[in-house]
């Protein structure tokens, strides 16, 4: 059996402060829906009004067919895991996994098998026995994941999950998720993250949040090459806005002619242009743009040059330089008319 | 340590000895000397003797200290239930009904215990509850007395008790009983442990209230010692203060091991 997770106009607000304003979002059943946004978007109170940890104002939530709205967050069958892992110390691993079977007094005989199955999972199999104090943040996190899928829910909330791991064990921690998720096809997935790296590799779809609002919802390849909203198009890939006026085979930036599809667009209405640093080239080339470097960052493998073109500063993560230019170089970046979308009207900037 | 050059901690040693010595150790110190004299006229004790003990540990006295002992005990342990409920229904009170609650529970500290010893002795002399003239008197000052400590220290520790654990506990399906049970009070067990504690001390000295309230069956020991210096047996009444010291210090010492066994972080 599966269920989704529906959002029916859900408002949350605290103390008169709207944090959730009338969210509509359904979660397919056994989909990963990652809730991507900046701190204080509302992301992390959507998946608390799921977990049953805060009341909406108005609208409901529904898991399948079932409008638990009013629900205690015990009866709603739900599995959680938070960024702190909020593993109870004063229990051994396989206690602190076996918590939820008892607690819903599943039937004793099947409990360490249940145990076992869900530490076999996540491969903490080996550290049963060990307090979560003597496990490193990694290995609690698994715990803390395997106690949640011990109780087999159909929905799994994952506020933050992998924020306190360093860079390196996140990508693993990244991969085993997508593992679980593969072997588990049955339970919906609500992530809640602001890192768009992990939204993009993890979910099925995005659903982006800012200032209390859902902004975009799509598959992440649409997220990322048709950003509908600028807010989209600059947090999931950073990339540079552009503001411009619509031409007949093009649009006009700073009084020059930039070659771009315009499908749909009217000619002379103002919009935005919308590309990504790292598709951007340094030289002649299609679509020139023409300025002066003000900072360059070394990044490694990359340079990334912020360009003054005609007042707006342009992104350009190009592979490393042998020569790094220095600020106030007069350089030409391009790029191709395909790596562009346009957006309607209103920009702020690009920066 | 802090202090890193030499003469600076030679300072601070000497600082705590001239501190501790004369406030803290000397009078202690000096109940000791006294206990195994039986004259004191000059600058030291004389007639050294082990025969205030020999009275303190029989007869009248040792009734005195098992009295005590009961006392604190139950005192305590009703003490900790009820403040303890007290402090995790003013967790659930919003602010203003918790401000509340927490002002009630602070009176019996802020009411001089002997008003606190009147006040039970006014209420309880009459019927229905008679309870003046038995032993459930004392143990009811003694109660009231120490709550206020429980609750105040075991409400501070479920204020600082991260809402997380209880929240996972929910989230996995469990009921607020359950978690009750098998989170929040295990994880409070250090607090609560101390306040058993501090309770347990705290009863066991208890003077001016009980002074008020015990019947002649039911005398504890804080008592007993001032009977006995007030008659003029300073030598006895030092011997008995001994022992009630060191019944309460190993009492504490007897809590504090539970203590270091139950916490976990």
């Amino acid at each position: 059996m599966t269920s989704g997770i529906r959002f029916d106009a859900v408002s949350v607000a605290y103390g008169g402060t709207t944090v959730l304003d009338r969210l509509d979002l359904t979660v397919e059943p056994g989909e990963v829906m990652a809730l991507l946004g900046p701190s204080g978007s509302g992301k992390t109170t959507a998946l608390r009004a799921v977990a049953g940890f805060v009341r909406p104002a108005s609208g409901r939530v529904l898991i399948g067919d079932r409008d638990v709205t009013g629900l205690p967050p015990y009866k709603r069958g739900i599995g959680m895991v938070v960024q702190q892992y909020a593993l109870f110390p004063h229990l051994r691993v396989e206690a602190n996994v076996a918590f939820g079977l008892k607690a819903q007094k599943v039937p004793k005989g099947e409990i360490p098998g249940r145990v076992a199955e869900a530490l076999g999972m996540t491969g903490m199999a080996a550290y049963a026995h060990r307090y979560p104090r003597e496990l490193s943040g990694g290995q609690q996190q698994r715990v803390a994941i395997a106690r949640a899928l011990a109780i087999r829910p159909k929905v799994l909330l994952l506020d933050e999950p992998l924020s306190a791991l360093d860079a390196q064990l996140r990508s693993g921690m990244l991969a085993e998720l997508a593992r679980l998720h593969r072997e588990l096809p049955d339970v919906s997935i609500l992530y809640v993250t602001h890192d768009q790296v992990e939204a993009l590799t993890l979910a099925d779809r995005i659903a982006v949040m800012d200032k209390a609002r859902l902004q975009d919802c799509g598959t992440p390849q649409d997220l990322y090459r048709r950003p509908r909203t600028e807010f989209t198009a600059s947090f999931v890939g950073n990339a540079n806005l552009l503001p411009v006026t619509v031409g007949t085979e093009g649009v006009v930036f700073d009084g020059t002619e930039l070659k771009v599809g315009v499908s749909g667009a009217a000619p002379g209405s103002a919009a935005t242009l919308c590309f990504r640093p790292h598709l951007v080239g340094l030289g002649e080339g299609p679509n020139p743009l023409r300025g002066q470097i003000v900072e360059v960052q070394w990044r490694g493998s990359t340079h990334r040059l912020y360009v003054d073109v005609g007042g707006h500063r342009v992104k350009a993560d190009v592979r490393e330089l042998r020569e790094t230019p220095s600020p106030g170089t007069e350089v030409t970046l391009h790029f191709a008319p395909e790596d562009a979308v346009l957006l309607g009207a209103g920009v702020n900037d690009g920066r | 340590m802090l202090v890193h050059s030499r003469t600076g901690r030679w300072t601070a040693w000497v600082t705590f000895a001239v501190l501790f010595v004369p406030l803290f150790a000397l009078p202690l110190l000096v109940i000791v000397a006294a206990s195994f004299s039986t004259n004191w006229s000059g600058a030291f004790p004389s007639g050294p003797t082990t025969g205030h003990y020999a009275a303190a540990v029989r007869g009248e006295a040792l009734q005195a200290l098992t009295t005590s002992l009961v006392t604190a005990l139950v005192a305590s342990l009703v003490a900790l239930t009820a403040g303890t409920w007290a402090a995790l229904a003013g967790a659930a009170l919003g602010r203003k009904g918790k401000r509340v609650l927490d002002a009630l529970f602070m009176l019996p500290v802020a009411v001089p215990s002997v008003v606190v010893g009147l006040a039970v002795l006014v209420a309880f002399s009459q019927p229905p509850v008679l309870l003046n003239g038995t032993r459930w008197i004392v143990i009811l000052a003694h109660t009231v007395l120490v709550t206020a400590f429980a609750h105040q220290s075991v409400s501070a520790a479920i204020q600082r008790l991260d809402p997380m654990y209880e929240q996972a506990a929910a989230s996995l399906g469990a009921r607020p009983s359950y978690v009750l049970l098998r989170v929040r009070l295990p994880l409070l067990l250090p607090s609560l442990n101390a306040a058993a504690g501090l309770c347990f001390a705290l009863s066991m000295g208890e003077l001016s209230a009980t002074m008020m309230l015990y019947p002649p069956d039911w005398m504890p020991l804080p008592v007993l010692v001032f009977t006995a210096t007030d008659r003029g047996s300073l030598f006895t009444g030092s011997a008995l203060a001994v022992v009630l010291m060191a019944t309460t210090l190993l009492a504490l010492l007897a809590v504090s091991r539970i203590r270091t066994k139950a916490s976990f972080r």
